[in-house]
């Protein structure tokens, strides 16, 4: 594919990358986000971050199973860093909404420079926050990939990648798997026991960590024989 | 109880039916026309169906109804439920429950009682007048409603049981048949879905055979034909679509606890002092009208303390949560 139409593809990817997003926007306006606006939005942040996530690592295998589509490893940085993107917005969804903030009684603080009001409001948040961060070992796993995935994003511009060099870069993002286990291990800590709601990007998540795994046995093995 | 002030919500936050209903509407065309994309997927759950229309039921107002909380529209009652018999998402029981057939349906009793027997659904129905009541519904996810049920105090159904003197807890089994139930295989429920009271809660007045809400027929998804409601519980104590009741001498296993004897309790009591082990107890949203959720401090026993309190005088509601 010539560098032109991937440049064009990308101008396409980019914005439909950001339809959840925007759809959350629009039903959210519209006061059609269900029962549970709140629940929900955590739900959709929290599924497609898992999606991105899922699309990151397939690339490389999808790679080597058809060589002609070598020109998807241009996508894969945008699909990592809409990982984050959705990450981060499920993140703030718990902070803003699902940590007894009462977000009315911030914004009319807010509105009315009421400044210590706002502090007010955040005493009680905070405290569950922590507690939460203590005490649950979902919140414990979820926590720990977004800092991994803030790692990665961090170190996904070009000029990093370049003074750490490729090797220790390419160190720093193989964290990506250890994210993605954190993000599936999230989902299945949050559900009620017997649910299998997360079963579909378990399996995903683990045919694409297999493939690797093979692809490395057989690599070992031809070494071997050579 | 000191800290528990009556809420003063205004009539106009309740969103009236007929404009929840439209409101449906619209969504259901701006869904046919945006989300048939490729992200139906993810987002399909955005798609509901429409409100449909229920018969209606005669009522009296009840006179231990709940006063002074602000309804939840009847669009949210029914579009958010966990059933998960109809699908594990609580969007998913009100899609897919149209396949439950509540007529002819029958309710039997068993166990220790002076003769097992078997109910028709429309005689239990005309047995008792039926009355409107108004309870706060706190799920044990930290979610809340306040919904008008219609129904009968349990206690008047369980006197016509004639139970014997050593019946001392009463379980109720939900109708487990795949046929109807289109997602019973991913529930994870092993048998059909069982709950169960101590007799005394069994007969206290607050509890409520029910069998509607909002002066209508109980919609599938919440539990049609006949359901429990026992409003200092947690949701999942309240059995739907009830097709057998068991008078025992020993406390029955229930659904929950069986699946994960940590989280759920076989009182399970309203407790905000007793975290569940993956949140806190303490704040609830109610789920209002409003795009914002009110966080509400959790009261004990659901704010009925003052009324069922006495019925756990000397337990450790630590250890029997």
């Amino acid at each position: 594919m010539s560098n032109r139409a991937i440049v064009l593809l990308k101008w396409i990817v980019f914005p439909l990358c950001l339809l959840p997003a925007a759809l959350l926007v629009w039903f959210g306006v519209h006061q059609d986000l269900g029962a549970d606006p709140v629940a929900e939005i955590t739900h959709v942040t929290g599924h497609w971050t898992l999606y991105f996530l899922l699309l990151t690592l397939a690339i490389t295998p999808v790679r080597r199973l058809y060589p002609r589509l070598s020109w998807l490893i241009r996508f894969r940085r945008m699909l990592g860093l809409y990982a984050f993107f959705y990450a981060t917005l499920h993140l703030c969804t718990y902070v803003f909404l699902f940590s007894d903030l009462d977000v009315p009684g911030a914004i009319a603080n807010l509105q009315a420079h009421d400044w210590a009001g706002f502090r007010t409001q955040w005493v009680v948040p905070i405290a569950t926050m922590k507690d939460d961060v203590a005490r649950r070992k979902f919140i414990q796993v979820g926590l720990f990939s977004w800092i991994l995935l803030l790692l990665l994003a961090l170190t996904s511009p070009t000029w990093v990648m370049r003074k750490l060099g490729g090797k220790n870069w390419r160190w720093v993002h193989s964290l990506v798997y250890l994210a993605a286990i954190g993000g599936v291990t999230h989902f299945w800590w949050l559900v009620k026991p017997g649910v299998l709601r997360p079963m579909k990007v378990t399996v995903a998540l683990a045919v694409l960590l297999l493939a690797r795994f093979a692809w490395w046995l057989q690599k070992k093995h031809r070494n071997r024989m050579a | 109880m000191s800290q528990f002030r009556i809420p003063q919500i205004a009539s106009s936050e309740i969103t009236p039916r007929d404009v929840f209903a439209n409101r449906r509407q619209f969504m259901a065309s701006a869904a046919a026309i945006g989300a048939g994309t490729a992200m139906a997927g993810g987002l399909a759950q955005f798609a509901a169906p429409a409100v449909q229309a229920a018969q209606k039921l005669q009522t009296v107002p009840g006179k231990l109804t709940t006063t002074g909380e602000a309804l939840t529209p009847y669009g949210k009652v029914t579009t958010y439920n966990n059933f998960y018999e109809f699908g594990t998402d609580k969007s998913e029981p009100a899609k897919n429950a149209h396949t439950l057939q509540t007529r002819p349906w029958t309710v039997a009793i068993e166990g220790l009682v002076k003769q097992p027997r078997i109910f028709d659904i429309d005689s239990l129905l005309k047995y008792r007048p039926l009355e409107e009541r108004v309870y706060r519904f706190r799920c044990v996810e930290a979610w809340s409603m306040v919904v008008p049920w219609d129904g009968y105090p349990l206690s008047e159904f369980i006197n016509a049981c004639n139970p014997l003197p050593d019946a001392k807890y009463v379980q109720f089994l939900s109708l487990r048949d795949e046929k109807q139930m289109p997602e019973l295989g991913s529930s994870g429920f092993r048998g059909a879905y069982s709950e169960g009271l101590r007799m005394d809660e069994a007969m206290h007045p607050l509890t409520l055979l029910t069998f509607g809400l909002y002066g209508e027929v109980l919609p599938n998804q919440d539990g049609a034909p006949i359901r429990l409601i026992v409003p200092w519980k947690y949701g999942f104590k309240s059995a739907k679509s009830i097709v057998k009741v068991r008078f025992l001498a020993k406390q029955p296993s229930t659904t929950w606890n069986d699946m994960g004897p940590e989280e759920y309790g076989f009182y399970s009591n309203v407790n905000p002092s007793v975290d569940h082990p993956r949140w806190s107890q303490k704040t609830e949203r109610r789920l209002t009208g409003g795009f914002f959720p009110q966080i509400k401090q959790t009261l004990p026993f659901n704010g009925y303390a003052d009324q069922v309190a006495s019925l756990y005088n000397g337990m450790d509601l630590r250890k029997y949560y």
